[in-house]
């Protein structure tokens, strides 16, 4: 009996963790494609910017961020699967693209504008990096507390409308919200290429979207609250394939 | 400068016909659209494309409003001779962008 019950359990599991699909298996095929084929997908201006910019000194002190890091190929290998991370100096978890920042004011030249496109470059192009790897948030004692507030916040009922992120992403996923499919939001596409954007766009660009779909008040870019939200999306999506810089309709 | 992506085999067989694929960056403002001040955002899209193979015209499209940001050309044509295929891309704003790839024509 015990044992059919450890069985049942683990099937369970099973069936549980098989039922995490990527934004992409919603997606048609023509956008499947457009994401599958590097010489199709639009992000890949966004990557070869950023290919550049790793190597260039802004400020013409010498320094650019291929100084210190060398190859990004290498060094950045499976960096973007493990961000948001907690960073000691700020107390806090940040994101890939506020680390980028940190390390442009430390080391060489002014931070980047949120959502600009030399930012939205630099990210893409250390994200490619991690490409099909597995998504690995840090199992890090300091994120607890952030963790849980994030995923209190994908729990908590906003706006006028009412919503939380749950209940349409965990209750009605495969549904549709329109005339669009209602993804399982797991996050491992980001820096994405959003057609209905025709533009490059980080997570924190797609979650004010949804906030604002909800007619909520916008946390604003950088803010803590969405960077909380990040990090719960990336513990859920633990193990998932990364697949940056992603298409999405 | 615009970025632009461009995708074509480096040799092939004397006339194989082979597949070219461009990528360029540009908002391809439709000059219909309100900004976020209210007032319109002027036009500013390419008009015109042209890709030259050894200096002959082997393909061209005009482009118009209705076509997405970012455009993504993809066409075929002979391979002839090796040489240097030139793409240009020529738009409102005086936009002009020419980018060129090599091909190896074996027999």
């Amino acid at each position: 009996m015990r044992v059919l019950f450890f069985m049942l359990c683990a099937l369970l599991s099973l069936a549980a963790a098989a039922q995490r699909l990527s934004g992409a298996t919603f997606m048609g095929p023509s956008t499947q494609a457009m994401q599958r084929d590097d010489s199709l997908n639009p992000a890949m201006l966004w990557v070869k910017e950023g290919e550049t910019a790793w190597r260039r000194s802004d400020e013409g002190n010498g320094k650019s961020c291929a100084s210190c890091h060398g190859d990004a190929e290498r060094a950045m290998r499976g960096v973007a699967a493990r961000y948001p991370a907690f960073d000691a100096q700020a107390g806090r978890p940040i994101n890939l693209g506020q680390r980028i920042n940190q390390c442009r004011v430390r080391q060489q030249a002014a931070a980047l504008a949120p959502e600009s496109d030399a930012l939205l470059s630099l990210e893409s192009y250390i994200a490619l990096q991690s490409r099909g790897m597995p998504a690995a948030a840090p199992d890090d004692a300091r994120l607890q507390p952030f963790l849980e507030r994030g995923q209190a916040r994908w729990q908590q009922r906003m706006g006028q409308l009412n919503l939380s992120c749950a209940q349409c992403h965990d209750q009605r996923w495969g549904q549709r919200l329109g005339s669009s499919i209602i993804p399982q939001a797991h996050a491992t596409g980001y820096p994405i290429y959003r057609l209905e954007w025709q533009a490059m766009g980080s997570l924190q660009r797609r979650l004010r979207n949804c906030l604002s779909g909800v007619r909520a008040a916008l946390y604003p870019a950088g803010s803590p609250e969405l960077v909380e939200l990040e990090l719960y999306l990336a513990h859920r999506a633990r193990g998932m394939e990364m697949e940056a810089p992603a298409v999405r309709p | 400068m615009a970025r632009t992506l461009i995708k074509l085999p480096a040799t092939a067989r004397r006339g194989e016909v082979i597949e070219i694929r461009t990528l360029i960056s540009h908002p391809m403002e439709t000059g219909y659209r309100p900004g976020a001040d209210g007032q319109v955002l002027p036009r500013n899209i390419i008009r015109r494309f042209s890709c030259r193979y050894n200096g002959e015209l082997v393909f061209s499209a005009e482009l118009f409003p209705a076509i997405a940001a970012n455009p993504n050309l993809i066409f075929h044509t002979v391979a002839t001779e090796s040489g240097k295929l030139t793409f240009t891309w020529e738009g409102d704003n005086n936009f002009a962008q020419t980018e060129s790839a090599d091909i190896t024509v074996t027999a």
